[in-house]
């Protein structure tokens, strides 16, 4: 049993490698529109300059998240494969239909009498016409100080690749947290998976919640935090695989769990919370004033840090290794390839350990919040007196 | 790539919705029991700790009042012991007091008793001197009182030796 | 001359690096002095090192 998690473990941390490695061979097919009027240096620095484009948007892309499930793609025939996922769209009525009608961009999706095309760039939905050109909408930019046309986007609620992994971890998370809920009942010795997450939980108790929280408060906050914590594991575990996944690196996925936090830590914050952030004790009056737009813009950027410091660690975590997997393949010297690919290698293993670490840090810093909110100063008060 | 060009209001919408579902099924079916059974284990645990301690205590406690029962007891063994010596030296001394004491009484009677031989001794010596005196004198006296002259000289001689005595 | 804000961003960045590369060196001490207090200090040095890399964020994405 060990040999195989171990191998499925050394699987999971190569296959991206091979995944990446499929969908390579990429570039011949961009035509070139204005090339016939430069010299040759110039054609050769344009050249340059459109491959390591490419790349770089090749890797973003595989961040973003998608209204298809691509398992991988055949770019010298510009072949897609995968499974297409179900669009749910706002535009003055429900509109529903199978992602395979966007055609990864290049046809125009047809759904009561409108019509909608996605730019498979930015992986967003745009209203088109039937001739497939977007349509525009005239904007006030603050910067240019003039209308600009923009395309028109749509209210987009459909089931994309980031939800639909969101949706089969919380299945898969549910179903093995109640298997190991169910496994107390035989005793309270921890058996199978318990054994593994036991320690996991008393481990978010006892060193992230009791310390942080207080042993009077911590109890309320500890649902919260457990799910915090595994579901942020897991998801991040989700992006190690092959798939390309990149939920918890999606800045409205952390926006969601930050918000969370932030409504909690607002709604549970104790008197002396709100007097610590509005009448800060134990400083002379003139700085209470100065202090309390301090604290307050404080409670907002707190989780907005918890939310900018997942988003981009994750971010930059995938992004590092696209690249370094694009890298081992953009040498024709075997060395310098298998140098790369064993870069690649101890990135994954790193980021194996970032995806604890940040699962850590958010539930830590969540706990940390909860704690000035739950917390009655007593001791503050007697130091002020 | 700025946030907000990134960030989906769709995305958004269901990563909340799929957040607070999982949140309220786990603190159902997960959480709460798994935390309760892991409490009651502790409880369970510390429980039994405290027992074995006490358990310990109680031990410990046995022991010394054994040992305190076995000082007790050797000291009630050598006071005995004592006791009995005590009252063996002193039958000893007293049945040497009684024997002494008879002994000095024998020796006593003994003294008396030779004393008493001793007199006798001395009063038949004194009665045969007397009578060998007598004797003695019967015979000067016969001689002597051959004449009357003498008679009477003897006579006036002890009776001025009597006197003298 | 306008200095590109890419600059500005690279200089926080190695601000950031010196700041989380000091918490680090001196937790690291810290744990050799007392190495009974290991979690406690390793939890303020994440805490302090989360904190800058903040700022570092911040920057990134203002540039």
């Amino acid at each position: 049993m060990q040999k195989v998690v171990r191998f499925l473990l050394v699987l999971a941390l190569v296959l991206p490698t091979a995944v990446l490695a499929s969908s390579e061979g990429h570039n011949d097919h961009d035509v070139d529109h204005d090339t016939k009027d430069l010299t040759p240096e110039e054609e050769a620095e344009r050249k340059a300059e459109r491959e390591k484009n490419h790349r770089k948007h090749y890797v973003i892309h595989h961040t973003q998240d998608s209204h298809d499930f691509g398992l991988f793609t055949n770019e010298t025939e510009g072949k897609h494969y995968g499974f297409p996922l179900p669009v749910i769209l706002w535009d003055d009525g429900i509109h529903f239909f199978m992602s395979s009608k966007f055609g990864h961009g290049h046809k125009t999706a047809s759904s009561n009498g409108k019509y909608f095309k996605l730019d498979y760039n930015n992986g967003k939905v745009y209203q088109a016409d039937a001739e497939g050109h977007f349509l525009k909408k005239k904007v006030w930019d603050k910067e240019l100080k003039e209308f600009v046309s923009e395309r028109v986007e749509v209210l987009d609620f459909s089931i994309t690749k980031n939800v639909l992994v969101t949706m089969l971890m919380v299945v898969l998370m549910f179903f093995l947290f109640r298997s190991i809920a169910r496994s107390y009942k035989n005793g309270l010795a921890p058996t199978g998976a318990a054994k593994f997450f036991e320690p996991i939980i008393i481990y978010v108790r006892d060193e992230i919640a009791r310390p942080n929280i207080g042993e009077k408060h911590y109890k309320k906050y500890m649902v919260y935090l457990l799910t915090v914590f595994f579901f942020i594991w897991f998801l991040n575990l989700s992006g190690m695989t092959p798939l390309g996944i990149n939920v918890t690196g999606n800045i409205a996925f952390t926006a969601a769990l930050a918000l969370m936090t932030y409504l909690i830590t607002t709604f549970t914050g104790k008197k002396d919370y709100w007097m610590h952030i509005f009448w800060m004790p134990g400083v002379p009056w003139p700085m209470k004033i100065v202090l309390a737009p301090i604290e307050l813009l404080g409670t907002i950027i707190k989780p907005f840090a918890l939310m900018i410091r997942l988003y981009a660690n994750m971010l930059a975590g995938h992004i590092v290794l696209g690249m370094l997997i694009l890298a081992a393949y953009g040498f024709s010297n075997y060395f310098a390839s298998g140098a790369f690919i064993g870069l690649t290698f101890f990135m994954n293993i790193i980021e194996l350990l970032v995806a604890l670490l940040q699962a850590y840090i958010f539930t830590m810093l969540t706990a940390l919040y909860f704690g000035a909110a739950a917390e009655e100063h007593d001791h503050e008060h007697a130091a002020a007196h | 790539m700025g946030l907000l060009e990134e960030f989906s209001i769709g995305l958004f919408f269901w990563q909340s919705v799929l957040f607070l579902a999982l949140l309220f099924l786990l603190r159902k079916f997960a959480w709460k029991p798994i935390l309760d059974s892991v409490n009651e284990r502790e409880q369970k645990i510390s429980d039994s700790l405290e027992l074995a301690e006490k358990t310990k205590e109680e031990m410990e406690s046995l022991k010394a009042s054994n040992e305190n029962l076995l000082k007790e007891a050797r000291a009630e063994r050598d006071a005995m012991i004592k006791d009995a010596k005590e009252t063996a030296s002193r039958m000893v001394a007293e049945a040497k007091d009684k024997a002494k004491e008879e002994g000095n009484k024998m020796l006593a009677s003994a003294k008396d008793s030779i004393n008493a031989e001793k007199a006798a001794a001395i009063s038949e010596l004194k009665t045969q001197v007397a009578a060998f005196s007598i004797e003695i004198a019967e015979k000067v006296v016969r001689g002597e009182l051959s004449s009357a002259d003498k008679q009477k000289a003897l006579a006036d001689k002890l009776v001025e030796d009597i006197n003298m005595n | 001359m306008e200095i590109p804000t890419i600059v500005g961003a690279g200089l926080v960045v190695i601000g950031v690096g010196i700041g989380i590369g000091r918490i680090g060196g001196s937790a690291m001490e810290a744990i050799a002095r007392q190495p009974e207090a290991t979690n406690k200090i390793q939890t303020a040095m994440l805490i302090a090192a989360a904190l800058i890399e903040g700022i570092g964020f911040a920057a990134l994405f203002a540039a």
